[in-house]
């Protein structure tokens, strides 16, 4: 049992008619994920990967009672299926959709605030609880039951280090990617508050990267809240030139601001064990929980 | 995107913020007509998208038309930091009483838009901002209000003003605001914006930055996105990939921009440079790959490339087709080093050691090796 989905997680897929929506419906029922209806305007009455398709939330809401929704839907026009999922009281959506404009986020984002929804994304690979469920584009296979969490701004990062975690026997309890965008919906103060009550996860990964301050805010929290289980980080761009976006639209130095410098300064300052290399983060977790 | 100082104001003015009277001139010829519609004193600026274009001599003031002429005809083709001046911004001076700032940006943590303003604005509104953090007040906007006139009324009471100035600073923050909306800016910036002596207010600066993933609702904005780019940089950014050029001399292809920026911190932590950064995105295809080798095989400054792909969705085989394709193609043989992991992995290895290019499981042992061929390759 990790932290936001589980066995019991049932979704729905909104935009599962496009061609990443459909690939990624298949590979996520493969896993064992309960997708119990997809989501395409006018194709609504048909049958996608042996899943009813409607052509509004509403209508999978009447039919199947989801708690949570996955999102492919293009840029231009996902605002407005975040929005349709949120307003049919959605719980937790997922919304992997990626150049979504920041005006969009925003007000996303203030909706899912009113409506107490858990927004993961946007530009996100997912989340997954491994043995249980995923909503997302990561390759099942690297992760493996276990108890480390992790949470992270960047996809194959994520797929790198897992595949050292679960190479060493450190299973993952969940991993969250929150997203390479510049507004995120769920940040890593939340995940790690969900970590810190969540029984099946003794240790925490945390992958950062340049450009905003979320590495060095959750530094803070971590000390104000003395927090209770060991963090390794390991921070993307360090020899990043500052005012050039590094392919996240999130990534990016702006003056002194948003460094790998400072958020490492900031995570070691706080007691979080920082890796040099990205290999080095299962080293020190194996170091601090197999003594 | 940026936007030029010009262009900005151009914005500005049509959602009613005052900008001084101004001419734009592209060619020598064109600047004593300029000026002769203009009142003397002047201001002269270099119109480049550079931070502290004022300290670099990008911008003049001049008193009388000669002057201005002169200072016109100096930065036409002049370069400001590197940069070729191409348009001039000549304006009238205006008597200023005091300077403030004011601008709406991104505040990420909140998830939200945020007014920062100033009672002390001009040049050195990053020293001030770092130095006494105070002196910037920050107000967050919400989303679904906007900014109503007792959220301006609020910050321009808490600048100072009051009775008519109170209420003209107000519905300047108002349109700022509207500016940042209407235009998908992920900030608009006037600094500064001049309390004149006949207690108006008028942004003697502008700065806009317009969010890219919004350029599909601004066709005016999104034909002259690629102006600024080099053929690289084009080429890339049309095809979806991120590419950023660097000083190095190992050239860098990999898929996610995380796993990307890992693997130059990887080439400088074993004393490597990389030559550029660029990032195939999550769901990399085929032509991509194509592509995006191609960009860094072009790239003269590029001794050896480091390819790191870790196949998830991709599969690995059609990944190393795609690169024994290029590497045979290339008009200049460069060595490779590539990192190939996930989906079909064996048979791709396979397909690249036949074809003599190098192959490793481990981003580490790559990144290494790529650093080894540069150290071997310079006497």
């Amino acid at each position: 049992m990790g932290i936001i989905i589980n066995a019991d997680t049932k979704a729905i897929v909104q935009g599962i008619s496009g061609k990443q929506g459909s690939y990624h419906t298949k590979l996520m029922l493969d896993y064992g994920t309960k997708i119990v209806a997809g989501v395409a305007p006018g194709k609504g009455g048909t049958v996608a990967n042996g899943v009813p398709v409607y052509d509004t939330v509403k209508e999978t809401v009447e039919a199947h009672s989801p708690n949570a929704s996955i999102i492919f839907v293009p840029a231009p026009f996902a605002q407005d299926a975040v929005l349709e999922a949120i307003t049919n009281k959605i719980k937790t959506i997922v919304v992997v959709t990626e150049h979504l404009p920041i005006k969009d986020a925003i007000n996303i984002m203030a909706y899912a605030n009113q409506s107490q929804v858990t927004i993961i994304g946007p530009n996100t690979p997912g989340i997954m609880t491994p043995g249980e469920c995923k909503l997302g584009i990561m390759p099942a296979n690297i992760f493996k039951p276990g108890s480390i969490g992790v949470v992270s701004r960047s996809g194959t990062l994520t797929y790198e280090i897992a595949t050292g975690l679960t190479a060493k026997g450190l299973g993952q309890s969940t991993c969250v990617g929150v997203g390479g965008d510049p507004i995120v919906g769920l940040n890593f103060i939340e995940a790690l508050e969900l970590f810190k009550e969540n029984p099946n996860t003794n240790a925490i990964v945390l992958i950062g990267e340049i450009g905003g301050n979320m590495e060095e805010l959750t530094a803070e929290y971590i000390i104000q809240e003395r927090y209770p289980k060991p963090i390794v980080a390991y921070v993307a761009g360090r020899f990043a030139p500052s005012g050039k976006r590094m392919g996240h639209a999130g990534a990016i130095i702006m003056g002194k601001q948003g460094t790998a410098q400072s958020k490492i300064e900031a995570l070691i300052n706080a007691g979080v064990k920082v890796a040099e290399k990205p290999s080095d983060v299962t080293a020190f977790l194996v170091k601090e929980l197999l003594p | 995107m940026d936007l030029f100082e010009y262009e900005a104001k151009q914005e500005f003015s049509k959602h009613n913020i005052s900008i001084p009277k101004a001419k734009l001139v592209t060619k020598s010829t064109q600047t004593a007509e300029a000026i002769a519609n203009l009142k003397p004193p002047y201001i002269v600026k270099a119109q480049v998208l550079v931070g502290g274009r004022g300290k670099a001599g990008g911008i003049i003031s001049a008193t009388s038309e000669k002057e201005a002429e002169e200072a016109a005809v100096k930065l036409l083709g002049a370069r400001i930091r590197g940069l070729l001046v191409k348009q001039v911004l000549i304006e009238e001076k205006l008597p200023i009483r005091k300077e403030l700032y004011l601008s709406i940006a991104i505040d990420r943590f909140n998830r939200s838009y945020v007014a920062l303003t100033s009672a002390t604005g001009g040049v050195e509104i990053e020293e001030i901002a770092s130095k006494t953090p105070k002196a910037i007040i920050r107000t967050l906007i919400d989303a679904q209000s906007g900014v109503r006139s007792f959220h301006s009324l609020a910050i321009a009471k808490q600048l100072g003003y009051s009775g008519n100035q109170l209420v003209k600073l107000s519905t300047i923050i108002q349109k700022l605001y509207q500016v940042c909306i209407d235009n998908d800016a992920e900030m608009v910036e006037i600094n500064p914006l001049a309390e004149t002596e006949t207690g108006d207010f008028v942004a003697l600066d502008a700065r806009m930055v317009i969010d890219d993933n919004a350029l599909f609702r601004h066709p005016e904005y999104a034909a002259k996105e690629t102006e600024s780019l080099s053929p690289q940089e084009a080429l890339a950014l049309k095809n979806n990939l991120a590419y950023v050029k660097l000083d190095g001399d190992i050239g860098v292809v990999g898929n996610g921009a995380g796993l990307v920026m890992a693997t130059l911190d990887l080439l400088n932590f074993f004393g490597g440079k990389p030559a550029n950064f660029l990032d195939l995105g999550g769901g990399a295809t085929i032509e991509a790959i194509t592509v995006a080798l191609q960009i860094v095989f072009a790239e003269p400054d590029t001794k050896v490339i480091l390819v790191n792909v870790l196949g998830g969705i991709i599969h690995c085989d059609d990944v190393a087709r795609g690169i024994v394709e290029v590497a045979n193609e290339a008009k200049v043989k460069k060595p490779l080093v590539v990192r190939l992991v996930g989906t079909n992995q064996q048979e791709g290895q396979k397909i690249l050691v036949n074809a003599g290019i190098s192959v490793l499981d481990s981003m580490e042992e790559a990144a290494k090796q790529a650093v080894e061929i540069i150290r071997g390759a310079q006497p």
